[in-house]
């Protein structure tokens, strides 16, 4: 949750610069989290090609992990796995 | 200046003019349609260089007014009565933005049945969109409303969308003698427009109007209020500014004959005016009466309204509409405004004039002797047949 105050608020609901989807945290309202068997990923790389909030981590062409603050646990990357290595895991479990 | 005839709403149209808005789009409705005919005319002749644009719809045309005012235009337009209640949605968004926006609503019924004539159920209808709402009793003051609003809506303490009422025919097509304001002094007076973030403004990106989730709206709607809370001291302060210029006093509340009233009625709009003759041939007869014009009604002046109030024996609130369930949109605001006070006076409610239905002489006689005889229901219909 924000804590500026309504003072504080550039009025209107207006916003002042450029860029600032990366500072609304999406992961805040997940419910279920990705979590990856690591021995079945082929790399295929479809998460990522499928994720809507870029929050499939992929470095040197292998998918490394999951940016937990924009991943708002919709379950594409899930449903999209070939050989079925993640899993939707409810989130504080 | 000299003085000129012209109904209402060649008035405005005449006051527009003088001002030179950057945009104005609308849609005409009746009995809106003369000021954005009128108006439109003055754009063809090139007296103006407003950008005009005549819209589809109101929705359309309060959409386009939104965009102008958020590229830094100085922005105008017009409705009435279903035009106004097609805006609703709109309305929202515009004083959500905080977008200065100036609206001439020729007060009208809503359907249905439907009917072209005046009542006040289209500007009630938009009480709670937060637009800043005065109310004009007649041609004068509907074009020295006009002008005065400018000022207010793009005050920088304000920025709130304001809307001036004039009653729909009894004010917008009745020809009256009113005197104009040079258009130097116009222009003098509402300056140039300031913006504080523009759309066109390619340095200063900004997003307008984004997605608002329960970690900032409440704090927006705070923002609003707030603003609100500037307008009152801001009106008198531009109603004095204009008074130099106009030599015409206005005020928020205007009582009448009120030093030693012990009964008051209010109202807005033209009827104000019919009570003041009344008042005239009643205090001829020795009873100790006034009455109220009430010319702004958001924000509602609750604490400068109470303090002429505290101490009467009896206040008639005139309602030109209706909440269905309910009493008259006027009245709880006023009898909610003596409620802190020691000496409150019997407030009871008059609903009169729905859908153009003419208020007759007699019958503010019958809500004064109603007063002070203490006769008569909480809420009472003035003129219909039951």
């Amino acid at each position: 949750m924000a804590g500026e105050k309504a003072g504080e608020l550039p009025e209107g609901g207006m916003i002042l610069e450029a860029g600032s989807s990366r500072k609304y945290l999406t992961g805040d309202w997940r419910s279920k989290r990705p979590v990856c068997d690591e021995s079945k990923c082929t790399n295929c790389l479809l998460c990522w090609i499928y994720c809507p909030d870029n929050s499939v981590i992929v470095k040197d062409g292998k998918r490394v992990g999951f940016k937990l603050t924009h991943c708002k646990g919709c379950g594409i990357c899930a449903n999209q796995c070939p050989v079925k290595c993640i899993k939707m895991v409810e989130e504080g479990v | 200046m000299e003085r000129v005839a012209m109904n209402g709403d060649q008035a405005i149209a005449l006051a527009w003019k003088q001002i030179n808005p950057d945009v104005v789009a609308a849609y005409p409705i009746t009995p809106q349609t003369i000021i954005v005919e009128a108006f439109s005319e003055y754009v063809a002749d090139g007296l103006v260089d407003t950008e005009y644009v005549c819209a589809e719809s109101e929705h359309s045309a309060m959409s386009m007014c939104i965009g102008a005012s958020a590229a830094g235009a100085r922005t105008a337009t017009a409705t009435a009565s279903a035009g106004l209640a097609f805006m609703w949605e709109m309305l929202y968004i515009a004083s959500g933005m905080r977008l200065p926006i100036i609206m001439a609503v020729a007060n009208r019924a809503l359907s249905g049945p439907i009917n072209i004539h005046c009542d006040h159920s289209d500007a009630m209808g938009a009480r709670d969109s937060g637009w800043i709402q005065i109310f004009g009793e007649n041609v004068q003051e509907a074009y020295d409303n006009a002008i005065m609003a400018f000022r207010i809506a793009e005050h920088m303490d304000i920025r709130l969308p304001t809307m001036t009422c004039l009653d729909g025919f009894i004010i917008t097509h009745s020809l009256e003698r009113f005197e104009p304001i040079l258009d130097d002094e116009v222009k003098k007076f509402v300056g140039e427009f300031r913006y504080k973030r523009s759309l066109l403004d390619v340095k200063n990106p900004t997003t307008f109007g984004p997605f608002d989730w329960t970690d900032y709206y409440f704090e927006h709607k705070y923002q609003q209020v707030d603003a609100m809370r500037h307008v009152i001291p801001i009106v008198k302060q531009v109603q004095e500014e204009y008074a130099k210029i106009s030599g015409r006093k206005y005020d928020i509340i205007e009582p009448y004959r009120m030093e030693d009233a012990d009964y008051a009625v209010i109202a807005m709009g033209s009827t104000a005016g019919t009570l003041k003759e009344i008042v005239d041939e009643l205090r001829s007869e020795g009873k100790k009466v006034g009455s109220i014009k009430l010319r702004l009604f958001r924000p509602f002046p609750s604490k400068e309204l109470a303090d002429i109030l505290e101490g009467l024996k009896g206040v008639g609130v005139m309602d030109r509409a209706i909440s269905m369930g309910a009493t008259g949109p006027l009245f709880p605001e006023v009898r909610s405004a003596l409620y802190e006070r020691k000496e409150r006076p019997n407030v009871k409610n008059y609903i009169y004039g729905l859908g153009g239905r003419d208020i007759r002489p007699e019958e503010i006689k019958h809500v004064y002797k109603q007063l002070i005889y203490d006769e008569g229901e909480t809420v009472n219909f003035l003129g219909v047949r039951i």
